[in-house]
């Protein structure tokens, strides 16, 4: 059952009164489903924010649709939204917390807003604080509290009112590696001990690596692909995708890596896609063994992505010319990725 | 310094005229540039509220009323004055004069002050589902807290010169005290033991306001 739809939309914005448009969501269609983490990952301007913001009807669609749960966004009008954006959750990178309010006045801010007595709001920011790690907190202000401390902060704010949904703008950008770490570890457990749905948006592949079951990749305003991670990143079909698994993993060699390799290694050049399933590595070797062909890595990297190997390996292959075809063939007819690298 | 004795009473009731003039016409000129400060910041293009319409009416307003000198201002609205309060001399047709330049200044300062607010921080109260006028009253003016008294306190100061400058119209207080007891007479006493006292109520103003807005801004 999905939790979050956008059907077709697009979004354009005019710069100035009279001055250019500038599409950042062009035909946009896409499903999160309950409970999973979807994330989305462009580069900056891809048109990531636009969308996070229609999701709670910060912004409002050029065309298109958007439903979260039984309510269609787009039909509500700007009061019945208020309603709805008290289910929906929201964290940001610069983590906006009010300065004018105490930590434990941050996280009963939205009880407040939705109406929730005193003692009950006191029993649950005590709770959510707790949840986060920040109990002993509750008394100082935001400016008190380093970079991940806020954003733990700025999560248990976003689950004051218990919502099903957490939209996630960019929240770890701004935050060092082992933080980044830290609070992407609590997503995780927002995601899987409260079963909230969360819609996290990013520029960097290892936050997705980390969190998503899901990703859609954008860019130009436009969706490039959409799967789950592992076969967004191990089998890119985008340029968009594969830029950023390239940029992320370093190891497909660049033209200019082969041109380098080229100067040294007298042999063809192959890269192929590593692929999860045992006993791969030692079919490869087999087959370039049959063949009389000598294959030595001479770049490449095998990582893990959801638990599972990704990677690619570049060989270089001696032997008879013959050989090397036949081996080639075979393997291709055994549906292994493989490129011969021109030049 | 004998004359000065001799005119002690009257100096003492010009004090008070002072602190009546200058203590009404910040409360109520305070009152009534927050609520049109409040406007200018919610209603221009973008903003929690906004209307094109409202928007232009109010800017147009204040800029034209804000630039007029105070001098010239208390003479320019004396017909409203009359209409409003039956009178256009004395204490309280300067303070109705001083409320509204008051609350023109103040307008600016407070618009000024809140759109210098974080917008993430409406963006958050705005996807908790806030109202836009709470946005507005319980978000927006606790943020800009600290810049708002310090920019109450200047107008606190300007409101104190005002006062001062309206002595020249027979207006009353310390300015008035100085003028028909000090410098029409040569008595430069007189003018230096006013202007001191007017430059002591300005700096326990000034002294009282910065501590409030450090109180506020916690530093
Ligand atoms: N309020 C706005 N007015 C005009 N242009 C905007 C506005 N918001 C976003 N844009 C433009 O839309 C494009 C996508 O922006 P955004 O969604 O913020 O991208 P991202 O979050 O991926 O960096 C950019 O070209 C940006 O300049
Ligand atoms: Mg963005």
């Amino acid at each position: 059952m999905s939790h979050v739809r956008l059907s077709q939309v697009t979004k354009s914005f005019t710069r100035g009164r009279n001055g250019p448009r500038v599409v950042a969501l062009d035909d946009v269609s896409l499903e999160v489903a309950k409970g999973e983490v979807f994330g989305v990952i462009g580069h900056s301007g891809a048109g990531k924010s636009t969308l996070i913001r229609l999701i709670n009807g910060l912004e409002t669609p050029t065309s298109g649709q958007v439903h979260v749960g039984d309510h269609e966004i787009t039909a509500l009008s700007e009061r019945d939204l208020r309603g709805v954006r008290q289910d929906i959750g929201m964290i940001f990178q610069q983590f906006n917390l009010f300065r004018s309010r105490t930590i434990a006045g941050n996280v009963a801010y939205p009880l407040k807003v939705a109406g929730v007595a005193k003692a009950e709001r006191d029993r649950r920011v005590a709770r959510l604080l707790d949840f986060v790690g920040l109990l002993d907190r509750a008394h100082d202000h935001p400016e008190q509290l380093s970079g991940g401390q806020k954003q733990r902060v700025g999560i248990a704010r976003a689950l004051a009112t218990e919502p099903s949904l957490l939209l996630a703008d960019e929240a770890t950008s701004a935050l060092d590696p082992k933080t980044t770490a830290e609070v992407l570890d609590l997503l995780s457990r927002v995601n899987r001990e409260l079963g909230v749905t969360i819609v996290l948006i990013t520029h960097e592949l290892d936050v997705i690596r980390a969190v998503a079951g899901r990703v859609a990749v954008m860019d130009g305003g436009r969706i490039a692909e959409t799967g789950t991670v592992y076969d967004v990143f191990a089998h890119p079909r985008s340029t968009a995708a594969a830029d950023f698994v390239r940029g992320a993993l370093r190891d497909r060699p660049s033209p200019e890596t082969v041109a380098r390799l080229r100067r040294t290694h007298s042999g063809r050049i192959v890269t192929v896609g590593v692929q999860d399933r045992t006993g791969f590595q030692t079919a490869l070797a087999r087959t370039f063994l049959e063949h009389g062909v000598a294959a030595g890595v001479i770049f490449g990297g095998v990582g893990e992505l959801q638990e599972r190997a990704v990677g690619s390996l570049t060989f270089e292959l001696t032997g008879p010319a013959e050989g090397i075809d036949a081996a080639l063939a075979t393997l291709r007819a055994d549906g292994v990725d493989l490129t011969e690298e021109e030049g | 310094m004998d004359e000065f004795l001799t005119n002690l009473p009257e100096f003492r009731a010009a004090i008070w005229q002072t602190f009546y003039m200058v203590g009404i016409s910040v409360v109520l000129g305070g009152l009534l540039g927050l609520a049109l400060g409040l406007v200018l910041y919610a209603t221009r293009p973008g903003s929690l509220m906004s209307n094109r319409a409202v928007f232009v009416g109010v800017n147009i307003l204040v800029n034209v009323v804000r630039p007029i000198p105070f001098v010239i201002f208390l003479m320019a609205i004396q017909p409203l004055m009359k209409a409003m309060i039956g009178t256009t001399i004395g204490t309280d047709a300067v303070t109705f004069a001083l409320t509204l330049a008051a609350a023109f200044a103040v307008s600016r300062v407070i618009e000024q002050t809140l759109i210098a607010v974080d917008p993430g921080v409406v963006e958050a109260a705005r996807a908790a589902g806030a109202r836009p006028l709470s946005i507005l009253l319980t978000v927006v003016v606790p943020e800009a807290l600290g810049p708002v008294i310090l920019g109450y306190t200047f107008i606190f100061v300007a409101v104190v010169d005002m006062s001062a400058q309206a002595g020249l119209f027979g207006g009353g207080g310390l300015g008035s005290f100085a003028i028909t007891h000090g410098s029409q007479r040569y008595n430069w006493v007189v003018v230096y033991i006013t202007v001191a006292v007017i430059i002591l109520i300005v700096q326990a103003g000034q002294f009282a306001g910065n501590a409030l807005a450090r109180r506020a801004l916690r530093r």
